[in-house]
């Protein structure tokens, strides 16, 4: 990874970082974190599903793991909330390490691995609703005490500094997984896995770190959503409105590229808020918007809207370029 | 160099392989020919790691390997090429064979660079920044034989790279081959182009039903009678020998 | 701990439930042991035949088994349109793509019903569903013994469908040997398009089979969906046998561990078995082979 493979990050983030400094309105800065929490998400999903090929239905699983593991320990525990996200993240990458240890060593693929994914979401749903740890179904809240010390912020500017600090990290990892020995095999491993295995690649560990690293990201946009709501229950958390968001996000963006998981999400939302504006507060109408763009874009734009803006131009190279 | 002893592979009732052994010494071009269904792809897959031998071992340079995974005998220098090619679609060229290359440069410019090198080798130096799906069938037998090649191995099992090519395409790629070997890498081969197995090979085993019913030159093993019959059939042995010619 | 009686209701009831899964479970089979994909729109659909049905009753006073013959059809032709002109063309053949494609559609279809009808769940009031039926001790719901008996009766004749008749053998063929029905001239898009139109029909019997004695929300079809996958994947993902027993099988686990743990975890011995199914045997208990 040079400087000019991190030069297009540095100028996006920087670009959007001014936005708080025009855009003071609370709507609009709830919108805009709304968006880079999913967008986090979709990073994380991007990791698996984009560049290994791997289509997790269910990354509720850890995005909801995270959330729980972080307002646990606050609430339980008392750990600081710095330190609780720590640990949320890297209770979300454990929770994806085991179930890619159990679902890649049986050699699940395909659509068997996108449904076993889906049930362990369901799973940690089910689990969440009816444990004590978990607040039950009535959910948890976490101690509203407004200092940075307990990553809560006063100002909305500020948690979307930190939010959009967070993203730039996931975009800073995913391109040095493109540029990486790990991005190429990968990479590879979704085109064709048995040609990778040829050519030295142990199929098994690529994916279990990818999940690894897939859960991780996902767990810390969890960890974010808990911090600014204040509120966990098992519907957000381990709901398929996450699991959905997170891979939708990608697709329509262009999955298997740095930027695709943002562009993506913030398409998303933005039409989803155009919608709303058109249709009123009909419930419903927004996601059903996000479905007919999935088809469409799997109908007509495999690569997504970065794909589509590209195909004017030269190929340009997904992964070892 | 490669020993396989006394290999048999049953699927269900089916015997596909039935006490097969052959020796590869180092340095040679070795061929392993046969009618189709003789049982060639399958034991190719058996000693790159692909399929378990339902008996029987694999040996690499006198190391027992037969339950080891196809990506640890990479490591250990074995590398295969498939019949059906199998590139990455989606990526290009240079890209394709790189993904071989970390095998041995871990840095993503050496890989990158030792690529290219390869590429070249083949005669892909053109078209390396070329989409992997919209090569011919000759550049991808090429590009087949590239990224096998990237993974700088010992042993190089060539799975059919001459099927599909037109006379010329398989002119321009022999030698190629040859090269190959006399850089110090070992190969063996399946092939149904006889006459390239004639001309490359040192050694030819001869495979029929699961069976290996002949080794040696290639010269003689082509006058064996039973290699004549697995081929033309019962009988066509004596009907084909010119007359007057002495039983072998 | 449960007096026998008790115990034995719930076993029964069980296969009451089980026999309605199989008819769901059975539309999931069909269409993945002929197109080999797997259907995530299934549960959407299913839901969109209940409101269906719902709507039947409260605006034109259909009683639920009198809107099978409706529906029946109607599904089946909507089954047949979305396979012929929207996932076929939309996904360009690979799996990847239609996992994709079908989960749009069910995405669509939950929140086209959602943004029609709202979140509010509804119950159809008909004056048979809370009559029962008592057996010596036990005392059974009527309208769902009648969903079993019907349930049965749909597969077998289903069965005898793909064993004797011509679009039966057709369908047989295509999901054998895909490019040699097509050498002999059989048109696989067509017979594509006919199961997956089966597939959503045996939706629609199943949703007047369930609708009187349950409800309705835009929601309810993923509480369906998995437990079908469950079945399917127990069945051995393409065997109609399979898929029977295997919803038998489900209906009753469900039953007996909502009785002795409650019935939110029950629904997780479901997906357990499902998860375990999946991760040491991928090709069923109950199926020969994928």
């Amino acid at each position: 990874m040079t400087a000019r493979d991190l030069l297009p990050i540095a100028v996006a983030v920087a670009l959007t970082a001014l936005v708080p400094l025009f855009v003071t309105t609370n709507t609009v800065l709830n919108f805009l974190v709304l968006v880079l929490i999913v967008a986090l998400a979709a990073q994380g999903w991007n990791i698996l599903g984009g560049f290994g090929g791997q289509f997790s239905f269910g990354h509720a699983a850890f995005f909801g793991t995270g959330a729980y593991a972080t307002a646990i320990l606050q609430t339980r525990f008392g750990v600081n909330a710095w330190a609780g996200f720590a640990l949320g993240v890297a209770a979300g990458a454990l929770a994806g390490w085991i179930i890619g240890y159990l679902s890649f060593r049986s050699g699940l693929r395909g659509s068997y691995f996108a449904l076993v994914t889906l049930a362990f979401a369901e799973v940690f749903r089910i689990l969440a609703n009816a444990a004590e740890v978990t607040g039950g179904a009535a959910g948890m809240l976490i101690k509203l005490d407004m200092r940075p010390a307990n990553f809560q912020f006063a100002s909305r500017a500020v948690f979307f500094w930190v939010a959009l600090a967070l993203v730039a990290a996931a975009l800073v990892l995913t391109r040095g997984i493109e540029c990486s020995r790990f991005g190429a095999r990968l990479v590879a491993i979704r085109e064709n896995e048995e040609a990778a295995q040829a050519l030295g690649v142990d199929t098994l560990r690529t994916k279990l770190a990818a999940i690894t690293l897939s859960a991780g990201v996902t767990a810390a946009s969890g960890c974010l959503y808990a911090q600014y709501f204040l509120f966990v229950d098992a519907q957000i958390a381990y709901g398929t409105w996450i699991s959905v968001e997170a891979l939708l996000a990608p697709i329509i963006g262009g999955a298997g590229t740095a930027f695709g998981p943002l562009i993506g999400a913030l398409s998303l939302h933005a039409l989803g808020e155009i919608a709303k504006l058109f249709a009123g507060r009909v419930p419903g109408i927004d996601l059903a918007l996000f479905g007919c763009l999935l088809v469409a874009a799997v109908a007509f734009a495999p690569e997504g809207i970065l794909g589509l803006a590209r195909r004017t131009r030269p190929r340009l190279k997904p992964a070892a370029g | 160099m490669l020993v396989a002893e006394s290999i048999s592979k049953r699927f269900g009732g089916l015997t596909a392989l039935n006490d097969v052994s052959l020796n590869v010494k180092p340095g040679s071009i070795t061929g392993l020919i046969g009618p189709n269904g003789a049982g060639k792809t399958t034991l190719f897959a058996i000693i790159a790691g692909f399929l378990r031998p339902t008996a029987g071992r694999v040996l690499f340079e006198d190391r027992d390997v037969t339950t080891e995974p196809p990506h640890r005998r990479a490591q250990l220098g074995i590398a295969r090429t498939f019949q059906i090619v199998q590139p990455f679609a989606g990526l290009t060229v240079v890209e394709n064979i790189a993904v071989g290359a970390y095998l041995r440069h871990p840095r993503r410019a050496d890989a990158l660079a030792r690529a290219t090198k390869v590429a070249r080798r083949v005669g892909l130096g053109a078209e390396l920044e070329k989409p992997a799906a919209s090569l011919t069938i000759a550049g991808r037998k090429r590009l087949e034989l590239a990224r096998a090649l990237a993974t700088e191995p010992k042993l190089l099992l060539l799975d059919e790279v001459l099927a599909g090519l037109n006379p010329s395409e398989i002119r321009d790629m022999a030698p190629v081959v040859r090269s190959i070997r006399d850089e110090g890498v070992t190969i063996l081969m399946t092939e149904h182009v006889m006459q390239a197995v004639m001309s490359l090979c040192e050694s030819v085993y001869v495979l029929s039903e699961g069976r290996l019913i002949a080794q040696g030159a290639p010269q003689a093993v082509c006058e064996d009678r039973q290699v004549v019959e697995a081929y033309l059939g019962r009988g066509a042995a004596a009907r084909f020998r010119p007359a007057g010619a002495a039983l072998a | 701990m449960y007096a026998p009686a008790i115990v034995a209701e719930a076993f029964l009831n069980g296969l009451l439930t089980g026999s309605v899964y199989a008819l769901i479970a059975l539309g999931l089979t069909l269409v993945y042991g002929v197109l080999h994909i797997i259907n995530f729109a299934h549960g959407a659909l299913l839901t969109g035949a209940m409101f269906a049905v719902w709507a039947a009753h409260a605006g034109l006073g259909l009683d639920p088994y009198l809107a099978i013959p409706l529906l029946t059809p109607l599904f089946f032709a909507l089954g047949y349109a979305l396979q012929r002109f929207v996932i076929g063309p939309a996904s360009h053949g690979s799996e990847s793509n239609i996992l994709l494609v079908t989960l749009g559609l069910a995405i669509i279809i939950e929140n086209a019903l959602l943004a029609t009808f709202r979140s509010d769940t509804r119950t159809l009031a008909t004056d048979y569903g809370f009559q029962s039926v008592e057996f010596g001790p036990l005392i059974l719901s009527k309208p769902r013994l009648i969903g079993f008996a019907a349930a049965v009766l749909v597969t077998i004749l289903l069965w005898l469908v793909l064993a004797h008749s011509d679009t039966g053998k057709a369908i047989r063929a295509v999901a054998k040997e895909k490019l040699g029905a097509r050498l002999v001239g059989i048109d696989v898009g067509h017979v594509y398009a006919v199961t997956f139109g089966l597939g959503c029909a045996c939706l629609a019997i199943a949703a007047c089979l369930l609708m009187p004695t349950f409800y309705v929300n835009p929601r309810v079809g993923n509480a369906f969906v998995l437990v079908a996958f469950t079945i399917v994947v127990l069945g051995g993902m393409s065997s109609v046998p399979g898929a029977l027993l295997g919803a038998l099988f489900v209906g009753v686990v469900e039953s007996l561990s909502g009785l002795y743990f409650g019935d939110s975890l029950g629904q997780l011995g479901i997906f357990l078995i499902f998860i375990l199914v999946l991760l040491v045997r991928p090709t069923g208990l109950f199926g020969a082979k994928a």
